[in-house]
């Protein structure tokens, strides 16, 4: 019998090395924690198709695992539904601001812009100013873009609703 | 294996990785950090597609059985978008995996469109070929969701997000480069002279994509071809750009017909596992 709580418990330990404050469950690319026979099985999908990190994280839930005494592990990738940040914990979110990195605005408002429609005022996370301007579509990783505070003139990462 | 839903998918995943492959050269080489670090991430998007119809191309190629293992984590797996880890690999080592196909095979078996492996040239020309690639991608992933294969439609479904950003992206810089300075301007001209006559086989079906659009699994593409030309016309306008007269389309990399510069982007590219084969690192 697997206690499927507690492999939960350790996946909150295993961080996205790309933003360290993130665990992946605070991402939302745990989809699914299963028994399967005698081990378990962990349904996780990626962020982005060619995400660097993804391999990485693989083998720290894997490597967490094994740790606590799961040798039988079982990871499935599937990749529909597509992740959207939508998934990631409200929790998730503040650590992002905390950590300088402007969190995903909800997807209903902005995701799906069309030609030149800019996404709404992403807010400073450091002065909290929407004064704020686009320098990047495309930041220091596929989930990000880059800003500017017009305000307090930091240069900051947003991370993009997607 | 030479059935059209393998053909198809190599094609597919053929496209995304000679343009990815494309767009990493200029890796390091950008005009500017910003954009250098924006075509490099668009460059992982592609390879990151790759690799998912690879993966999937490697199965049917296997039988329905995962590629060799790997030590490096690589995902492998079976149906339905859902994808089997690599290490409780059932046993036996599959010829076919996706590095298999990405760097052991030569030209001829590529069957990517002719547009994807035309040269890099100037910013300008890089820019354009974006932007055609992307804004047929757009509407192509956007119908490919509905494919019955449920594996293409899964990968189309987690493509189409990312390339609405490559589209927003390239179609800005056509826009800022067409309607910029006269030297910009007329880069944009000679780009547009040299990728036009490239364009049109993105919308003529090989045989396997006809085949496979009959059972609702290909995109049936020679209709994308109106919309596609509306998105051009329309940034074209904002660009100061005009579209070129109808003329000669060049055809042939579906079935693996290509250029010259094919064979020097694989020798770059292949070089590596062809002088050491099975190297990792």
């Amino acid at each position: 019998m697997v206690d499927t709580r507690h492999i939960w418990f350790l996946l909150e330990q295993v961080n996205d090395p790309e933003v360290p404050v993130l665990s992946v469950v605070d991402l939302g690319i745990i989809r699914d924690v299963r028994e399967e026979g005698s081990g378990v099985e962990i349904v996780l999908t990626p962020t982005y198709s060619g995400c660097p990190a993804m391999d990485v994280i693989r083998m720290n839930i894997r490597m967490i695992l094994l740790q606590n005494g799961f040798t039988d592990v079982k990871l499935t990738t599937v990749l529909s539904p597509a992740w959207t940040t939508d998934w990631m914990s409200a929790r998730g979110k503040e650590k992002l601001k905390a950590y300088g990195v402007a969190p995903p605005l909800p997807s209903q408002q902005v995701c799906h812009p069309a030609l030149f429609h800019r996404e709404e005022a992403v807010a400073c996370p450091h002065c909290n100013s929407y004064h704020t301007t686009l320098i990047s579509e495309f930041g220091s990783t596929a989930c990000k873009s880059l800003y500017r505070c017009e305000d307090c003139g930091e240069p900051f990462d947003y991370f993009k609703c997607h | 294996m030479s059935s059209p839903i393998y053909y198809y998918t190599l094609h597919l995943a053929d496209n995304a990785l000679v343009l990815g492959h494309r767009n990493s050269e200029w890796t390091g080489h950008g005009p500017i950090l910003e954009q250098d670090i924006a075509l490099s991430n668009i460059a992982l998007d592609l390879i990151g597609q790759a690799r998912n119809f690879y993966q999937y191309a490697a199965r049917l190629a296997n039988g329905g059985r995962d590629g060799a293992r790997s030590e490096r984590g690589r995902e492998e797996g079976r149906h339905d978008g859902g994808r089997r880890d690599e290490e409780r690999g059932e046993g036996a080592r599959a010829e076919v995996t996706e590095d298999t196909l990405a760097y052991l095979r030569d030209a001829w078996d590529f069957r990517n469109c002719l547009l994807l492996e035309q040269t890099n040239g100037d910013w300008a020309k890089t820019i354009l070929r974006q932007f055609f690639f992307s804004a047929y991608q757009f509407y192509f992933y956007e119908r490919l969701q509905q494919s019955q294969d449920r594996e293409l439609a899964a990968i189309a479904e987690k493509s189409h997000k990312e390339v609405t950003y490559h589209l927003r992206w390239s179609s800005e810089w056509v826009i800022r480069l067409g309607d910029g300075t006269d030297e910009s301007h007329a880069r944009m001209k000679g780009a547009l002279d040299q990728l036009w006559p490239f364009t049109g086989e993105l919308f003529i079906p090989a045989d396997y994509e006809q085949a496979l659009s009959l059972k609702g699994i290909a995109v049936e593409i020679a209709g994308l071809r109106g919309i596609w030309e509306e998105r051009v016309n329309d940034v074209f306008q904002q660009a100061q750009l005009i579209k070129p007269a109808a003329s000669w389309e060049q055809t042939g990399g579906k079935t693996g017909r290509h250029t010259e510069h094919l064979g020097y982007l694989l020798a770059e590219m292949q070089f590596l596992q062809r002088a050491y084969p099975g190297c990792e690192w």
